[in-house]
């Protein structure tokens, strides 16, 4: 194949990904990423048949509120569908993170990884895109493909009763999927500094990562509630994990988001939170690449 | 003209108060198959990690022209190492494995590899957990042998297999790898199954160099002499550095010493680097072993 009677280093080099292939390597090791939504999505699915037999008597009870209260009684259950999906995502990312840097170190393969003309930098960025850049394009795809598919469970259902359409009329997929791909983005940012401090810690601790990215906020908030009886740390710690929607949604006179005006990027990408994060997440990870340089396995 | 593969000046690594490399010297040229002997502890490991980029150290540290710590990433391109026997991610697919190295190593021959793999009997749609430890050591050497490096670390690389895959571990190596342009270090416990395979020798203790030799110096500085039992006497008034006892005969071993005239005595032969292993760091933990009564004292 590299048969050439040119030396080597005479040639221009047979041009190697080693970001694009790192990141496939991620991807066959940890194969939650796309495994455990696909199961929320199946267990929702089967949820949906499952109670597919009251679905007339609810539609009609729906049908007598007025207008902005049906609309968000149908709506319910595909918002619950795509929250479990998203917390569902969060988690695996999460628990990604925490093992990204320890699991290597434990198993000794980082011994080979090292082998190999990989930076340390391509390695930790290519970890830390798995969450921010991998994940959520898989949770748009099963989120609005499981949202469908409710769609024409309950239009299968309802056909009889003559309701089909009241689901398509007050569900708007494609609406909606604007507002999901919209959300993803929001929330990846958001959470971010989150997925690099447990990067950082999965780099650091030699046992027990999940302690370790958990324990020191929660003392923290501890302690200053103690001393001071104040609870800074905790609306910090509550706001980064629960507040991505804060600016990026207009709810102000509804609970639900069902209307591409109530998007408010502009708002949201002018919080001062989401660019302190940013900054947060990238001091995370400059860390985690010095980490990876130094540490050898456990 | 023989180039410099790895040169070292007054290397020096301490772990806490512990000094795991004390100014070490060292030249390797190319083309050398080198072994670093010395037992647990005593630093091999830490000198390889430096040269490998592994861990920062003081002192100065060229391999092949680089600083390790600083261009890790580019010496990799030059440079293959198998730290340890077993270190392939368990959770691997032998295809995907074969996919990665190919996506990410510029210098990786996969039909090379695939070559050295139809000779083993791994399955490609095997994991690498689903292997013997003997066959993730071939694994592991086959994509190393397709890798042209010009620099190949082997830290007990064969540690824990049988004497089957063993030789033919180094034999592969040998025969379908070594060229005589590259380089080789190896380390290793199981010394007699690398003597031939050597062309320079170094004992490493406590974070020193000990001993360092060609095999061409080695075989003609070395002598064991099984003495015939009138001769003991004449043979022990040449300051043997060591000698032993087998059934009954005494076995000395000379450095430096005329073999002929030790022939005289009973019956020469060029020692094992393993018998001048224990000779050496046996009279050296006996030299230390004093040093330390008479510092308590």
């Amino acid at each position: 194949m590299n048969t050439s009677p040119i030396p080597n280093s005479e040639l221009p080099a047979p041009s190697p990904k080693p970001f694009l292939w790192s990141v496939k390597r991620e991807i066959w090791e940890n194969k939650s990423i796309y495994i455990a939504p696909l199961i929320v999505s199946g267990v929702i699915l089967l949820g949906a048949l499952i109670s597919a037999g009251h679905l007339p008597q609810r539609r009609q009870a729906a049908m007598m509120l007025d207008e902005a209260h049906r609309r968000i009684a149908i709506e319910l259950p595909y918002n619950i569908a795509a929250g479990m999906i998203v917390i569902t995502a969060f988690i695996v990312g999460l628990f990604y993170c925490l093992d990204a840097l320890y699991g290597e170190r434990r198993e000794r393969s980082i011994l080979f990884w090292k082998s190999l003309p990989v930076s340390d930098v391509t390695t930790v960025l290519s970890k830390m895109s798995i969450p921010v850049l991998v994940l959520p394009p898989i949770v748009f795809v099963v989120v609005v493909v499981t949202q469908f598919l409710m769609l024409l469970i309950s239009s299968a259902v309802l056909m009889p009763s003559g309701l089909a359409s009241t689901s398509w009329a007050n569900f708007n997929l494609l609406q909606q999927s604007v507002i999901s791909f919209y959300s993803l983005i929001i929330i990846a940012l958001w959470h971010a500094p989150i997925y690099g401090w447990a990067l950082l810690m999965s780099g650091i601790a030699r046992r027990a990562t999940f302690l370790w990215a958990v324990m020191p906020p929660l003392a923290l908030a501890a302690f200053e509630k103690i001393t001071f009886n104040t609870s800074y740390v905790w609306s910090l710690v509550k706001n980064r994990l629960l507040g991505a929607g804060d600016a990026a949604f207009d709810l102000h006179h509804t609970i639900s988001i069902d209307s591409l005006s109530q998007l408010t990027p502009g708002r949201f990408f002018a919080t001062p939170g989401l660019w302190i994060g940013l900054v947060f997440a990238a001091a995370f990870v400059i860390g985690a690449i010095r980490l990876r340089r130094y540490r050898g396995p456990l | 003209m023989s180039m410099t593969t790895i040169e070292a000046h007054g290397l020096r690594k301490v772990y806490g108060t512990k000094v795991a490399l004390d100014n070490v010297d060292l030249r390797v040229d190319q083309g050398r198959i080198l072994g670093i002997i010395g037992p647990n502890g005593a630093g091999k490991t830490t000198a390889l990690n430096a040269i490998l980029g592994l861990t920062a150290y003081q002192g100065e540290l060229k391999v092949l022209g680089r600083d390790p710590w600083a261009e890790r990433d580019q010496l990799m391109r030059d440079v293959s190492f198998i730290a340890d026997v077993a270190v392939l991610p368990r959770w691997i697919r032998v295809s995907d494995l074969l996919d990665y190295v190919a996506g990410v190593h510029p210098k990786f021959d996969r039909a090379k590899a695939e070559t050295f793999l139809a000779k083993t009997e791994i399955n490609h749609a095997s994991k690498v957990r689903q292997l013997s430890k003997g066959m993730i050591a071939q694994l592991h050497l086959a994509i190393v042998m397709a890798i042209d490096a010009k620099l190949l670390v082997l830290d007990e690389p064969t540690l824990g297999l049988d004497i089957l895959y063993r030789k033919q571990f180094y034999d592969s190596l040998l025969n379908d790898y070594f060229d005589g342009e590259r380089t080789i270090i190896v380390t290793t416990h199981q010394v007699e199954e690398v003597q031939d395979v050597l062309t320079d020798l170094m004992f490493i203790n406590h974070g020193r160099i000990v001993l360092e030799c060609s095999m061409e110096q080695f075989e003609s500085r070395y002598v064991e002499l099984m003495v015939h039992p009138d001769h003991v006497a004449g043979a022990r008034s040449l300051k043997p550095i060591n000698e032993r006892q087998l059934f009954g005969r005494s076995i000395m071993l000379f450095d430096q010493v005329d073999r002929p005239q030790l022939a005289a005595m009973g019956d020469v032969r060029t020692p094992s680097i393993a018998d001048l292993f224990v000779a050496m760091m046996g009279n050296s933990a006996v030299t230390d072993h004093q040093s330390q009564v008479r510092e308590a004292k």
